[in-house]
């Protein structure tokens, strides 16, 4: 009993502490007067087994900021906050964002937290642009390819700067058909995850359309993301020539390698989430000689903007950025673009700010030439218009197949 | 049929990686009386340690292993001393929770130094797999068979034959009674941390040989799946852990092969939960006769 | 002075209760203050459930004494039971409040079932064996969860398993889409609903545990043996004991998962039970209050944290090994125990002089 009583004490405490905590963050800054900078904010897994992406968006968020505020012009401050790849926390790390009084959401690093985060961000009316939550459950408003139906409503506030996991899929197959990639397809494709089993399903339904000959299709899960032997053999039995890879290059690398160790050879097509393959240390090139993906990202090509970026980011964390870092990159850019050209200044409230950048991304003249395509534009549907590339792995870097 | 022996194949090489977790788990458990959590984590430090020194370094792998086991059996002394001597009188759970605690730390330590991108661990032992009239066997599943039964023969070996072997088994039998024999119940202890922990290290090197992809996060799932099995084979049972891994691999590779890839983690513990329901005590466990 | 004599037990009850209460009424005044930041404010909801998971856990490893590794399981079946209820009781039942009430029924009565099935064969099990077995369980349900798909159009719900194969009329939507979960729950839940729960959950439990059958199940866990000699039924009240647990958890994943805007089957993994495991032990095997609070605190903490940046979960894990370490440690609790001592001493000196 007596132990009950200290510890209720100490509640009561806590709980006054915490109302504490609550309060001084947001009264400091709004103290403050005229704001000079927008706030920015972003959730993603910093931690945790995604925490590759997480922290690959923050950090070339960061170099986007500091660019464009040492320019002078719009000066951003940016905000981080980790989600552990999970939807609960997401909801945890906006509601910090919001008290810190963000003005601007960059949205969630990956599709389940993104879904959560989108509908608050919609809820408060606060604008959401996503480097690649790639989820259309996201956006809202799109048909599942399987039933045709649509489960949420359109978030009208809320745009992406990556593709949508369902174009990936049609793209993909519409690409391996036209190309004449391949004649018996195997998919292999991660079903405990939204990214993965999203395309999957947006390719099974277009491959039935154009009559491409799938013969086998198997699974795994975070929890089986080791041992690959029998999606391979039951491809490699079916006789496949290609097989389609929509996941990301965590996994892909190791069924690389694990095909090779059995002397298997077909085509393999990714999508995406395979770029950054090459850039995995310790990873053994050869083995993803003649691998085809459809990226919008390289980071070896040419141009001088991506150059750029890749050495900054290199300079900074000592690994080359994936494209998950250049879609930050551009979401930055992205929202920098729209601010100036509707003259937004720092002290409009995050509601005001969000009905003066949609108004930018859905209107017709506003267009963004960034690391991951060129004059990217955007429709009502929250979707980019940006196409994906054809790539395929040669001597260790990308060449366009177009 | 061809086809039915490479999935037998390729159950080994997965069940063998498990088996091996699974000896550490299980060495610990049978004498310390803990569920080590944070042994896939201590698997995890070994695979980083033993790709720093290959990979980048240049040392021989073999040297890379044993300067893993190295800083792993140090590692696994020092959470010992901090985190769970202090608890030898506390109640298990208290311990558990302490060890899912180290997990934590373990993980997201790892993350700090290490960041978080993957790295593909070198393949020390080659890539020529073995292969005859079709069959093809890769050389880490038969160095890591070899180490299995290895390490299962030098352990019940230890135990069985040696002073300090005889000390932590009458140390898992009753730590008082032992205690009252003049067996140094702490040291017992230690040592069978150093010993688990340095298993760990080996456990990493194959692990991540066999599936190379490593990431702070490498050690969990491996090491909750080798907890299944050593509680499968009978937990606390040397040869059981061996047996246990080896059928969790090839009961794990025949559901995705012959029933369906989707509901294949359904079906391991399905088969586990029935195994259990038949031989309570796992397949090689003791049977502990109840005291009133 | 004539002052009310209780049993022990029955004065910390009134007092677990009394806890519950003063903390729903001051976070519910501050709440409408606006005191609170919005961060506590999208917690309460989830607190509240995390509450109900750890109670209801302390009934299967504290009161029962059986370690379960997948109680997030029975919050699972609860979550996506509830959920989809909610979306198709949405036209039958127009009011949020009432709607929430019977989809928590609807998710206990499932998690019940699912307590049952695994009931059965987990009970003839001991110790870590009957551990690994729930781990099992926890595992499969969310194999199987990510493979359900459930629709519904205007002929009511469809359902298939391992592919989706849903045909759906024109205007339907997908309401369970597999491993994508349910991605567009409408926000029902209510930090007063939390609260009635949490009261809920607390009389279930008390009653049981102070009735005939909740003597019955502690003697199980104190000596098997014993008690099977003197005529109680093990498996009845084991049972007993582990579906009321399974029914409750039910009930919080419903009032967790209709807090949520979106839930995916992996949210429910060996992690979530682990979590929920670290409440129950950190609060106390069997002392519901100490659930209540351990829950509360380790769900804020994390928050709380994000000023260490990158090295906040490992100022969490070091949190959690230290307050392990100091709850058992022998000197400090001496420590404690003396000074609490001393001061009841002093208290007592101090009245008699006071009535001298």
């Amino acid at each position: 009993m007596k132990k009950f009583l200290s510890i209720m004490l100490a509640l009561v405490l806590a709980l006054g502490c915490l109302a504490g905590c609550g309060e001084p963050a947001s009264s400091s800054t709004s103290g403050d007067g005229a704001a000079t900078a927008f706030r920015i904010g972003g959730t993603g897994p910093l931690t945790g087994g995604a925490a590759i992406y997480g922290t690959a968006v923050a950090n070339a968020a960061k170099i986007a900021v500091d660019e464009i505020n040492a320019k002078g012009g719009i000066q951003f401050e940016l905000r981080y906050e980790d989600d552990a790849h999970d939807a609960e926390k997401a909801v945890n790390a906006y509601n910090i964002l919001k008290d810190w009084e963000m003005q601007i959401f960059m949205g969630s690093v990956t599709s389940a937290p993104g879904v959560a985060t989108s509908a608050e961000a919609n809820a408060d009316n606060i604008f959401f642009l996503t480097p690649s939550g790639s989820s259309t459950d996201v956006l809202g408003g799109v048909a599942d390819p399987l039933t045709g139906t649509v489960s949420i409503p359109r978030k009208s506030n809320v745009f992406q700067i990556c593709f949508t996991d369902p174009n990936q899929g049609l793209a993909s197959a519409q690409y391996i058909v036209d190309k004449n990639l391949g004649e018996k397809i195997a998919v292999i494709y991660k079903n405990d995850d939204v990214y993965s089993t999203g395309i999957y399903n947006s390719f099974a339904a277009k491959a039935a359309e154009l009559n491409l000959n799938i013969v086998s299709t198997t699974t795994f899960t975070t929890d089986s993301q080791t041992d690959f032997s029998v999606q391979i053999a039951a491809a490699k039995d079916a006789g496949a020539d290609l097989i389609f890879l929509p996941m990301y290059y965590d996994a892909a690398s190791l069924i690389l390698t694990q095909a090779d160790a059995i002397g298997y050879a077909p085509k393999f097509f990714g999508v995406d989430g395979m770029d950054g393959i090459l850039a995995v240390e310790g990873f053994d090139t050869a083995l993803a000689e003649g691998v085809m993906l459809l990226t919008p990202f390289a980071a070896d090509a040419e141009d001088e903007a991506t150059q750029n970026f890749v050495a900054k980011y290199e300079a900074a964390y000592g690994e080359t950025p994936n494209q998950f870092a250049a879609d930050a990159y551009d979401t930055v850019y992205a929202i920098a673009a729209a601010l100036e050209k509707a003259g937004a200044t720092p002290d409009m409230t995050a509601s005001q700010l969000c009905d003066v950048l949609v108004a930018q991304f859905t209107s017709a003249d506003f267009a963004v030439d960034g690391l991951t395509g060129a004059s990217m534009t955007w429709s009502a549907t929250g979707e980019v218009s940006k196409a994906p590339k054809g790539m395929m792995i040669q001597d260790g870097k990308y060449v366009s197949m177009d | 049929m061809l086809a039915f022996l490479n999935h037998v194949i390729n159950g080994i090489s997965l069940g063998s990686v498990y088996a091996i977790i699974a000896l550490g788990y299980t060495m610990v458990y049978g004498i310390a009386k803990m569920l080590n959590f944070a042994h896939g984590d201590v698997i995890m430090v070994g695979a980083y340690i033993c790709f720093f020194a290959v990979a980048s370094y240049g040392l021989h792998p073999i040297l890379g292993v044993l300067l893993a086991m190295l800083v792993c059996t140090i590692l696994g002394m020092v959470i010992e001393r901090l985190a769970y001597k202090p608890l030898r009188q506390a109640p298990s759970l208290a311990v558990l929770i302490t060890a899912i605690g180290m997990s934590y730390f373990l993980q997201n330590s790892a993350q700090l130094m290490w960041g978080t991108n993957q790295k593909m661990f070198p393949a020390i032992f080659g890539k020529t797999p073995f292969s005859f009239g079709g069959i093809t066997i890769s050389v880490t599943t038969v160095v890591t068979i070899i180490a299995c039964v290895v390490i299962m023969l030098a352990l019940t070996w230890f135990t069985g034959n040696t002073k300090m072997g005889k000390a932590m088994r009458a140390c898992s039998e009753d730590k008082a009674a032992a205690q009252l024999m003049g067996i140094n119940v702490n040291t017992t202890i230690s040592i069978t941390f150093a010993i688990g922990s340095a298993l760990a290290a080996v456990a990493g090197v194959l692990l991540c040989s066999a599936y190379p992809n490593l990431v702070p996060t490498t050690g969990s799932m491996p090491g909750i799946k080798a907890f299944t099995a050593a509680v499968f084979g009978g937990i606390g049972s040397i040869p059981g852990a061996l047996l246990g891994g080896v059928l969790l691999g090839v009961i794990e590779i025949m559901a995705k092969a012959y029933i369906s890839t989707q509901l294949s983690d359904a079906i391991v513990f399905a088969v586990l939960i029935v195994v259990l329901l038949v031989k309570p005590t796992g397949l090689l466990g003791k049977k502990i006769r109840e005291k009133v | 002075m004539k002052k009310l004599r209780m049993s022990k037990a029955t004065g910390i009850n009134f007092l677990t209760y009394a806890l519950v209460i003063i903390a729903f009424v001051v976070l519910q005044v501050m709440g409408n203050q606006g005191m609170l930041s919005s961060t506590l404010k999208g917690q309460l909801v989830p607190i509240c459930a995390y509450v109900v998971m750890a109670l209801s856990l302390n009934l299967t490893v504290g009161i029962l004494g059986e370690l379960s590794l997948g109680h997030a399981g029975f919050m699972s079946v609860g979550s996506f039971a509830g959920a989809v209820s909610n979306v198709a009781l949405a036209a039958s039942i127009p009011d949020a409040g009432l709607r929430l009430a019977v989809s928590m029924i609807i998710a206990a009565i499932f998690a019940a079932i699912a307590g049952v099935l695994i009931g059965i064969p987990v009970l003839r099990l001991n110790g870590d064996y009957l551990a690994i077995v729930t781990l099992a369980f926890g595992e499969i349900i969310k194999s199987l969860i990510n493979n359900m798909y459930i629709g519904m159009d205007v002929d009511g719900l469809h359902a298939s398993f391992v592919q989706n194969t849903l045909k759906l009329e024109a205007g339907g939507r997908m309401i369970l889409n597999g491993p994508m979960g349910i991605p567009g729950i409408q926000k029902t839940s209510t930090f007063v609903a939390g609260f009635v729960l949490v009261m809920i959950a607390l009389v279930v439990i008390f009653n049981l545990v102070g009735s005939r059958s909740g003597r019955a199940i502690m003697a199980l866990r104190d000596n098997r043996i014993a008690a099977e000699s003197v005529g109680i039924n093990v498996t009845k009240y084991k049972m007993m004991a582990f579906v009321t647990s399974a029914a409750l958890a039910g009930a919080a994943g419903a009032l967790f998962a209709q807090g949520q805007n979106t839930i995916v089957p992996s949210k429910f993994d060996f992690n979530t039970s682990i979590l929920i495991l670290v409440f129950v032990v950190l609060g106390g095997l069997g002392r519901m209050w100490g659930s209540i609070i351990a829950a509360a605190a380790l769900t804020v903490l994390p928050e709380m944290l994000r000023e260490f940046a990158d090295y906040r979960m490992l100022v969490y894990a070091i949190v959690l090994i230290l307050v392990m370490l100091i709850t058992n440690n022998p000197t400090i609790k001496n420590f404690f125990e003396s000074v609490l001592d001393r001061i009841k001493s002093g208290k007592k000196a101090k009245e008699g002089g006071a009535e001298a």
